[in-house]
């Protein structure tokens, strides 16, 4: 029983076929990779899992339910999470609000209750507010709760969105390049926190990263993506010497007669 | 400096002793142009601060709030005249029958007033809210306009341009001052809460709100439909306080203004909203000089009608330009009071060695 199951997307932006035919089934507990070069429409794959726009054709079952017309609010209570390619954190807001925000799918008190503080509101923000801190300082930004999201580093704000999306208390993470702008010993660092959330939380993940390093050192499965189309799947070392995939990343080889 | 919640609790319970016992020390002994003017300072904050969930903590540029007034004016005033009054407000098309009789305390008019305002906000959000920044200003300045146009014209409901004379004084400061430290409570409240964290996610990225799971199109209802209410209530104590009322008023010079206030007191900061509001209606009366004539040495100034927003718009411009997060930088709080007094102390101390 798979957990996701994505049949045969396809995905059309006017005249641009920026997904064509795209298949993918994630066991729980998987932990795949997906690769190419930009433009392939990796980005565009995680928007139509997670319901920012409906993809033209095909179906996407998740938990074998049909989500392919839900929105992302719906979706994300079902319990897909994810990080954005760009971040997307609330920087005007401190960091531990940030992650707050990840709680409130899950608060069962009316507005009334929180505003006039009736016992069982009170009762979920105390819990709220102990385990934002729990979950910051598995990350190890405890200390910078009180600081604005907006003026953390780099590296930071990208483990701040990971923290933000576990918050939602999800069963498939989608991370959008994480080791985007990381050093490499940050790079390092990340690998070992996606390990270790995945274990910790139970997670499936599906990681869309342009640093080899983090898919080959943590990915079981991965796929490639050209032009929209998956040119070749298989484990890490299948990859890197598939034809296919050199072509799509180096180009041909031209011989010289 | 850190303050423990009962030790704040207490204090607030001081503070709100306090201020019960100002306003009824100015309701009994301020003359009646001080009390008008407190009461309309208290409208203005209602107002601001109903504004400034809308457009300050949830980013939603509404300009709808003189059209919300507008409706919680004339449907609590049509709840609390009495028919005697109303015969004689209606002299040229008479008043339509069940509203022709009716007549119910100030207090229960009030309140529905606001509950009007909150409904008409629910309906005309399921069009608007579909749209947003720039769109969902016209949209719903659009609205606001047509509501004024449509109480101009019902006239057998409204009695159209000439409105209601003669409207018995109801408003005094404990109602509006009153009000006004309940929304400030209650708005405060909400944004503190995981609803107010909500709110600001939406105005701070809509798509990574969305993706966390936030419903995008409930949680601006609820700022819109409550912005609403608050703006109705606001309303409701303008034609008792004037003791007229007419659609003039309520033209889109009213919502620009609580507009000004909450850009000149910033965006999401309720303390600026309280204290520019306040000062914004003592200043429009201040500022009354200078639309009178005037001789000034030899030269004769006209009294040019419009002046006082001149003034206005050039104090907005200088804040954008000078302090673009508005004047405040920081809400009130007993902590920030605590530590300004244990600076201004140290000073003291430092001066007397």
């Amino acid at each position: 029983m798979s957990l996701l199951k994505i049949d045969h997307i396809t995905k059309q932006f006017g005249g641009l076929t920026a997904v064509s035919d795209f298949y993918l089934e994630l066991e729980k507990g998987e932990l795949v990779g997906l690769i190419g070069p930009n433009g392939a429409g990796k980005t565009t794959i995680f928007n139509m899992i997670n319901g920012t726009y409906p993809p033209t054709k095909g179906k996407i079952y998740f938990d074998n339910k049909d989500i392919t017309q839900n929105k992302p609010d719906k979706i994300a209570a079902l319990g897909v999470s994810r990080t954005f390619q760009n971040i997307r954190l609330y920087p005007e807001s401190s960091v531990v609000d940030n992650v707050k925000v990840g709680y409130h799918l899950r608060v069962k008190s009316s507005f009334w209750g929180a505003v006039f503080h009736f016992p069982n509101y009170v009762k979920e923000e105390n819990y709220i507010s102990q385990d934002a801190d729990s979950l910051l300082s598995a990350i190890g930004l405890l200390k910078k709760k009180g600081e604005l999201a907006g003026g953390l580093p780099y590296g930071d704000q990208r483990r701040l969105e990971i923290c933000r999306a576990l918050a939602t208390r999800p069963k498939l993470l989608l991370l959008d390049e994480p080791a985007a702008g990381m050093n490499p010993r940050e790079t390092v660092e990340l690998m070992s926190f996606i390990q270790k959330i995945r274990r910790q939380f139970d997670l499936t993940i599906l990681l869309i990263e342009h640093d080899m390093k983090v898919i080959m050192g943590i990915c079981e499965r991965i796929l490639v993506l050209d032009y929209g189309k998956t040119i070749a799947e298989g484990t890490p070392g299948k990859i890197q010497h598939n034809p296919k995939v050199i072509e799509a990343y180096l180009g041909t080889e031209v011989s010289y007669a | 400096m850190k303050l423990d919640n009962r030790k704040k609790q207490r204090l607030n319970i001081i503070a709100v002793v306090g201020f019960i016992l100002l306003v009824s020390w100015a309701q009994i002994t301020w003359n009646p142009f001080f009390t008008r003017l407190a009461n309309v300072c208290a409208i203005y904050v209602i107002a601001a601060v109903s504004i400034n969930l809308i457009n300050g903590y949830s980013g939603q540029f509404s300009l709808g709030h003189a059209g919300f007034m507008a409706i919680g004016a004339y449907a609590s005033a049509l709840l609390y005249m009495s028919p005697e009054l109303k015969e004689v407000n209606y002299f040229i098309t008479p008043i339509i029958w069940p509203l022709s009789v009716i007549q119910i305390p100030f207090f229960p008019a009030w309140i529905i007033g606001g509950l009007v305002a909150a409904l008409a906000g629910f309906i005309i959000g399921i069009p608007c809210l579909r749209v947003r920044g720039d769109y969902l200003a016209i949209v719903t300045y659009g609205f606001s306009e047509i509501i004024r146009f449509l109480i101009c014209n019902f006239q057998s409901i409204t009695n159209g341009p000439l409105g209601f004379k003669g409207v018995p004084q109801y408003t005094n400061l404990w109602w509006s001052w009153g009000f006004a430290l309940f929304t400030v409570i209650f708005i405060k409240r909400l944004i503190d809460s995981s609803y107010g964290r909500a709110l600001r996610a939406i105005s701070g990225d809509e798509v990574s709100a969305e993706a966390m799971g936030i419903n995008l199109f409930k949680h601006k209802m609820l700022a819109f439909v409550l912005g609403a209410f608050f703006a109705g209530i606001a309303g409701a104590l303008l034609p008792s306080l004037l003791m007229a009322i007419d659609p003039y008023y309520f033209q889109i010079i009213l919502t620009y203004q609580f507009i000004a206030i909450i850009i000149m007191g910033g965006l999401g900061n309720i303390t600026g909203s309280v204290i520019v509001g306040s000062a914004f209606a003592i200043s429009l009366e201040l500022l009354r000089v200078l639309e009178t004539p005037h001789v000034l040495f030899t030269l004769s100034i006209p009294g040019i009608p419009g002046m006082r927003m001149l003034v206005i718009s050039i104090l907005i411009l200088a804040v954008i330009l000078f302090r673009h997060r508005g004047l405040f930088g920081q809400e009130i709080s007993w902590e920030w009071l605590f530590s300004l007094f244990s600076r201004f102390s140290q000073k003291l101390r430092f001066r007397h060695k």
